[in-house]
């Protein structure tokens, strides 16, 4: 399986990224923003970082940059895009996934584990995962989902929410929510669901040294799901 | 010519950054503030010298990148 992860000027979580997709087999590598053309792909992510400095909103210059053209072509012919994090804030403003990412409610940059529960597995990025709730890393700033009214009834009725911040027995209410994501909202699709955005670092959890496996389990199974 | 826009969030969407200078300006001892809405403004200097078509390239602007429409709002100011 082929990978591809795209850096742009300001992306800081490219080559953690890599480390994972490489430790679970997949064939990775490196795109660089400016160029035009996406190298033969089972799977583009686009990475945690800072683009362009969060300048203007957080990933609306990076959603304009030249190998975005052919990543949201990409995307547009079924492809599998996932966003991590300022991925998740660049999908948005790509308009491939709906809705935007605030400022977090409380305004300050939150860094810890969460605990998130799978809310749909009829799709190439959780089928087949065991567990229904998983524990992931998160580390932002702008992560705080909104949309409007009507987005969120087509959102809802395609089932296109991915996973919901919980506890870590998958209950969903607003003590667990870090951010005042709108329903607790933490990744969604596109209506086809072969784009995810999300706000948790999967990449941050393939190593039980550092801080947990439940990333293991997610980058084990997609590659299984994408054979 | 000089164009002027204003993006301000739209009604409904939470403004945490407004709140807290509201907070904080009232602690300051400006009480009577019904509420404070943060916004951004830009100035855009453009070589278009037709007032309309330089609005209209403006407006392109605004929809493209300068203005997120699921929550912001744009006001574009009439070049003096």
């Amino acid at each position: 399986m082929k990978s591809s992860v795209i850096t742009f000027p300001g992306s800081n979580c490219d080559r953690d990224m890599d480390v994972a997709l490489k430790k679970f087999g997949f064939k990775n590598k490196m795109v660089w923003h400016a160029d035009a053309e996406l190298p033969k792909s089972d799977l583009v992510v686009l990475p945690g970082g800072f683009s362009y400095g969060d300048y203007l909103r957080c990933g609306s210059m990076a959603s304009k940059s030249k190998i975005m053209r052919s990543v949201i072509n990409f995307a547009n012919s079924g492809g599998m895009v996932m966003g991590i994090c300022n991925g998740f804030q660049i999908l948005v403003e790509t308009g491939l996934v709906p809705g935007v990412l605030l400022r977090n409610k409380f305004l300050e940059f939150i860094c810890k584990n969460v605990f998130v529960k799978i809310n749909d597995k009829k799709n190439k990025y959780f089928k087949n995962v065991d567990n229904e709730v998983l524990e992931f890393h998160i580390a932002h700033n702008e992560g705080n989902y909104f949309c409007t009214n009507d987005q969120l009834k087509e959102i809802e009725d395609n089932n296109q929410i991915a996973i919901n911040y919980c506890d870590e027995n998958g209950k969903i209410e607003d003590q667990f929510n870090p951010n005042g994501s709108l329903k607790n909202i933490a990744g969604i699709f596109n209506k086809e669901k072969n784009v995810l955005g999300m706000m948790p670092h999967p990449e941050r959890m393939i190593d039980r040294s550092l801080s947990g496996e439940d990333g293991s389990l997610f980058f084990k199974n997609l590659i299984n799901n994408l054979k | 010519m000089k164009i002027s826009v204003i993006i301000t969030l739209k009604k409904d969407v939470l403004d945490p950054q407004g709140k807290v200078i509201h907070q904080t300006l009232d602690g300051m001892g400006f009480q009577d503030i019904n509420e404070v809405r943060q916004g951004k403004y830009f100035e855009i200097d453009t070589k278009e010298t037709d007032n309309d078509k330089a609005k209209a390239k403006v407006e392109e602007m605004c929809k493209k990148l300068l203005a997120n429409l699921v929550i912001e709002n744009y006001k574009i100011i009439d070049p003096k």
